[in-house]
């Protein structure tokens, strides 16, 4: 478990570092944020990158703010930037619950947003709050910039739209609502594991009826994704046991569950049920 | 002579082992280096089963920083390894050799080794080693019918048979036979610190060195010593900090033997430290059995007769351990209760998988959570609750001490003392049963799925045949306790120290406890079977009885009194009546004669059995399978605890393990035989999020006859009997006896259950 050879690269500035990559990324270059997938996976030589760009020193990747429509979430910002409200708006308590289910404490505070979103784990908190709520996605290179739809950006399990010389540098994710109500529910087999099943809902109340939901299911797919038939088994019913379990059922009949070792279809389906039905109960709290 | 004040025995004083560890001074294997060390790393099989046709190692040895590779022809005139408990003479040819030689038989079997500058170097020549290897089918179940396992070799060398009274009378004459079918999962003991080894070889002494020994330093000496050609008098093993033993660390393993071989081929010191992928296929595995298991009973439930096969998936060679893990599952399957006739086949099956060996109760977590679960099954056969029928089939107090008729390692197994019925009372009241019950039926009623199991379990313990321990008083006053065991975290220099102070007449924390050195003391038996606070600490306070009478003795002839007249006091000899002079330890240590030290052995044929008590409360989520432990009682009556805290610190940690086997932790095969549980992600370990607080009560009611401190170990009846508790709560939970047949129980397994409601 000691990694291959391979050389770090330390630029100061977003220039420098899109020009190392678009250099060095044909010769298997990979960008370090927080290190906190890349580097196990370089431990066991399941990746054995012969350059890595440190991003770590690079200035203006710490961006974390909003213009009023949107929070921008730069390449260098933690997981622990969450553990606070970070903007005046519902989305904020929403990003500080989901981030308190992110791994560990030790990982939380090493380990960035924007990482976890090119690293494209199906089980990702991050990613599924991205594709949820229909983050648009930043990608930076020496050929220019690139806005990228969350919904065109996960491409399968540990695969994005992004191309080897791109950067991934900023995420801006809309803010919710103010009236927005969310909820979120993962489960897996010890606290902190990799969700086996996540979802989070967001929607409005309007006129006691659900309006603008949207569903979101992670771990049980390749990549996490917006689940449509559930979202339309939600608009216009009133919140409550009915539509969440119809939406819950919708949900699990829409998945195709993805099977491992601990984990085989059937049980994948039954748990994106209690997740969908437990995150729109969440909601109501 | 009266023993002097004040008494460390009995009493939770703090460990005098914390303070390197709390300072991060702690010295375990990899932190020991010496300078123009190589660094070596093992090539390991990447297939479970076949054919080496050939080693390419040009490209790793054209690699700079490279200084050799070793394949088996290099080794060749070394044996494999041998067997240190219960080696059956037909297991022999099933033993490892420390370099694979014709056929890989599992995944991580090592194959080469590399030689480096420095580790990652090694890493990378190991990348380059090309092996040619023709691919064999996998022998991955151990049950079904026998056959070749290779070319050489059956896949059933033995069969374990033990048996007393007239089975088959029973059976016929039984008002009803009740019939399981239960499985236990593969998992083991992972310690914090990997395994690891460093040799060094002292031309200038002619010693050989070996540090990162652990558990039994002494015999692997005498072994590694003879596999290499030299003598255990000019080779030493040396153990530092442990982080974790468990039954599986500090047995001799390939690597072991490969450090030490090459620390004098090259006269270079050699390291090897494992990664933790490496540890979860290479250091030995446990646990995995099948059961089919029969009760004849009366129709009150009492138990006539049982009758049990099962089959041990030992994986791929028989390591040092040989048959000691389905030994002690037969052996000591009939537990507290009284079983009038008994008879087991316990069939040895290798499979090519990851070898196995003891875990923390090697073969009672398995053959407890079949008899546990098999008293269940009694209880819903006749119709009372799971406390009843323990409560008519435990053997009576006035049965003490009770002959079991069985054999194992090497002793007759008679239960010394115990009062099962007692704390089978005591551990229910302090669960609080009556109201527990009430309350989970309430609950129950209101839809949750909440239950509570009861399991119980006789330990063994204090394994001889012998310790010897010497205790010298130094210049300084210090007293040295030189011991034959060994420290793998469980307290052995506090306990020990504890001891001496008392029967010498010291402060506990005057005493240095020496343990895990063959260059300090030419025997010792090491730690394990929860030996050594009976073995160890008799001895212990054997040797330091006699040297206060050799004190108190050279005392009165400098102090011109008599020795019945003086008292050692914190370290002060001084006399009886509190008249005269005094002289301290140190004063007398530096007056001629000065040999102020004394040697004594305990000897003991037979085991000593403390006994237990686990109360599980569980509550099953039957969305998602998930079960949550709502409450954990353990009762441990182990005849004297030297020092509560550290014994209540045992029982914790063993819990953990044993939650992690019955819910969590499980070694996965694929159908080609690849490990699927190699890294911490796959491989779920308990965290403090999942383990429960715990009610420990330990209990002195039934001290051993075998000791004069009636001491009994402590450090298994934590784990044994947690799959069976644990089973048995979840069957309640479901109001369904028989519910729970498989560890573990994982959630996707639950669900299953749950969904045939």
């Amino acid at each position: 478990m000691k990694p291959a050879p391979f050389v770090r690269h330390v630029p100061r500035t977003l220039q420098q570092a899109l020009a190392m990559l678009s250099q060095l990324a044909g010769q298997d270059g990979r960008i370090l944020a927080g290190g906190q997938s890349l580097v196990p996976i370089m431990a066991f030589r399941l990746a054995k990158p012969a350059h890595l760009i440190d991003i770590n020193e690079v200035e203006g990747l710490d961006r974390l703010d909003s213009d009023g429509k949107a929070l921008t979430i730069g390449a260098r910002v933690r997981h622990a930037a969450f553990h606070g409200p970070v903007v005046d708006n519902p989305l904020a308590a929403l990003l500080t619950y989901v981030a308190r289910h992110i791994a560990h404490y030790p990982i939380r505070m090493r380990g960035t947003f924007c990482g976890s979103l090119a690293h494209a784990d199906p089980a990702s908190e991050w990613c599924l709050t991205t594709a949820t709520l229909g983050a648009t996605m930043i990608a930076r290179s020496t050929r220019g910039t690139r806005e990228i739809a969350a919904k065109d950006f996960f491409d399968g399990i540990m695969s994005t739209a992004l191309a080897e010389d791109e950067l991934l540098a900023e995420v801006r994710l809309p803010l919710l609502a103010a009236d927005a109500k969310f909820g979120f529910n993962e489960f897996s087999r010890r606290a902190g594991d990799f969700a086996m099943a996540s979802s989070l809902v967001a929607y409005r109340v309007v006129d006691s009826k659900i309006a603008e939901a949207r569903v979101g299911v992670g771990g049980a797919e390749p990549s996490p994704r917006r689940i449509a038939e559930a979202e339309a088994a939600l608009n216009g019913q009133p919140p409550g046991d009915a539509a969440f379990r119809a939406a819950a059922l919708a949900a699990s009949d829409a998945v195709d569950p993805l099977e491992d070792h601990q984990t085989n279809a059937e049980y994948r389906r039954d748990l994106v049920r209690v997740v969908v039905r437990r995150a729109l109960e969440h909601s109501l709290q | 002579m009266s023993n002097p004040k004040p008494k460390f025995v009995g009493r939770s004083v703090a460990r005098l082992e914390d303070r390197p560890l709390l300072l991060g001074q702690g010295r375990f294997a990899a932190d020991v280096s010496f300078s123009g060390q190589w660094h070596m790393r093992v090539v390991r099989s990447p297939v479970a089963h076949g054919k080496l046709q050939g080693i390419d190692a040009a490209a790793a040895l054209a690699l700079p920083g490279v200084h050799a590779v070793w394949t088996h022809q290099d080794v060749a005139h070394i044996p494999p390894i041998p067997f240190r408990l219960t080696g059956l003479v037909e297991l022999e040819p099933y033993r490892q050799p420390i370099l694979a030689k014709d056929y890989v038989r599992y995944v991580g079997e090592p194959v080469a080794v590399v030689f480096a500058t420095d580790p990652y170097i090694a890493e990378d020549a190991a990348d380059l080693i090309e092996l040619d290897i023709e691919p064999l089918a996998p022998v991955l179940a151990a049950s079904g019918a026998t056959g070749p396992f290779d070319a050489e070799r059956a896949t059933e060398p033995s069969i374990i048979r033990k048996s007393y009274g007239d089975v088959d009378a029973a059976f016929k004459a039984a008002h009803a036979v009740v019939a399981l079918a239960l499985s236990t999962g593969r998992h083991s003991g992972v310690p914090m610190e990997t395994r690891g080894a460093v040799a060094h070889y002292d031309e200038a002494r002619d010693i050989l060195e070996m540090h990162g020994a652990a558990k039994v330093p002494w015999w692997n000496r005498d072994h590694i010593a003879r596999m290499i050609g030299r003598t255990r008098t000019n080779m030493h093993l040396l153990e530092g900090h442990v982080g974790g033993g468990f039954g599986i660390r500090g047995e001799i393993y390939p690597e072991d033997v490969l450090v030490c071989a090459a620390a004098l081929a090259f006269g270079k010191p050699i390291k090897w430290v494992e990664d933790r992928r490496e540890h979860l296929i290479a250091a030995n595995h446990s646990r995995q059995q099948q059961h089919r298991i029969r009760a004849a009973i009366d129709a009150e439930g009492r138990i006539l007769a049982i009758d049990d096969e099962f089959f041990h998936d030992n994986g791929a060679y028989m390591r040092t351990h040989a048959a000691t893990v389905p030994d002690l599952a037969a052996a000591m399957l009939p537990g507290p209760y009284r079983v009038p006739a008994y008879r087991v086949a316990g069939h040895i099956r290798l499979t090519n998988k990851t070898p196995c060996g003891t875990y923390r109760a090697p073969g009672r977590y398995e053959s407890t959570f079949v008899r546990e679960r098999l008293l269940d099954a009694v209880a819903a056969k006749v119709g009372v609750d799971g406390v009843e029928i323990r409560r008519r089939n435990l053997i009576a107090t006035s049965e003490m001490p009770y002959d079991l008729h069985l054999e194992t390692l090497g002793t007759h197994i008679v239960y010394d003392s115990g009062d099962y019925a007692l704390l089978l009372d005591k551990t229910l009241a302090c669960a609080g049963w009556p109201a527990l019950q009430a309350d989970l039926k309430k609950r129950r009623a209101a839809g949750e799925k909440v239950g509570a199991g009861v399991a119980m379990f006789v330990e063994k313990s204090g394994l001889g045949p012998s310790d010897t321990v010497r205790v010298e008083i130094r210049k300084d006053g210090k007293v040295e306790v030189i011991t034959g065991v060994a420290s793998i975290g469980q307290g052995v220099e506090t306990a020990m120290a504890q001891i001496a102070a008392d029967a010498l007449g010291v402060d506990y924390t005057a005493i240095d406890v020496v343990h895990g050195r063959t260059d300090r003391i030419d025997q010792g038996a090491g730690a394990f079977a929860s030996r050594v606070t009976v073995m160890c600490g008799e001895a212990t306070r054997l040797a330091s009885t006699k040297l206060r009478d050799k004190v108190l003795r050279l005392a009165a002839e400098l102090m011109q009194t008599d020795a019945s007249a003086l008292d050692i006091v914190n370290g002060e000899i001084v006399s009886r009546d509190s008249t005269g002079p005094s002289m301290t330890l140190a004063e007398l240590a530096q007056a001629p004669p000065g040999d102020l030290s004394a040697e004594d052995t305990f000897l003991s044929s037979h085991m000593v059995y403390p006994y237990g008590v686990h109360v599980a409360a569980v509550k099953i989520d039957s969305d998602t399978g998930a079960v949550a432990i709502e409450r954990y009682v353990i009762g441990y009556d182990i005849g004297k605890a030297v020092n509560p805290r550290l014994v209540e610190s045992q029982i914790a940690g063993g819990l953990a393990q044993g939650l992690g086997g019955a819910l969590l932790e499980e070694f996965v095969y694929d159908d080609h035989g690849e490990p699927l549980s190699v890294t911490f992600a796959d491989y779920l370990m308990p965290t403090s999020r999942e383990v429960p607080d715990i009610s420990i009560l330990i209990t002195e009611d039934a001290p051993s006859p075998l000791n004069p401190m009636g001491l009994k170990g402590a450090g298994e009846g934590g784990a044994n009997p947690v799959g069976a508790a644990i089973a048995s709560a979840i069957d309640d939970a479901l109001q369904r006896p028989g519910a729970i047949t498989d560890l573990p129980i994982t959630p996707q397994r639950m669900k299953a259950i749950c969904r045939q409601n």
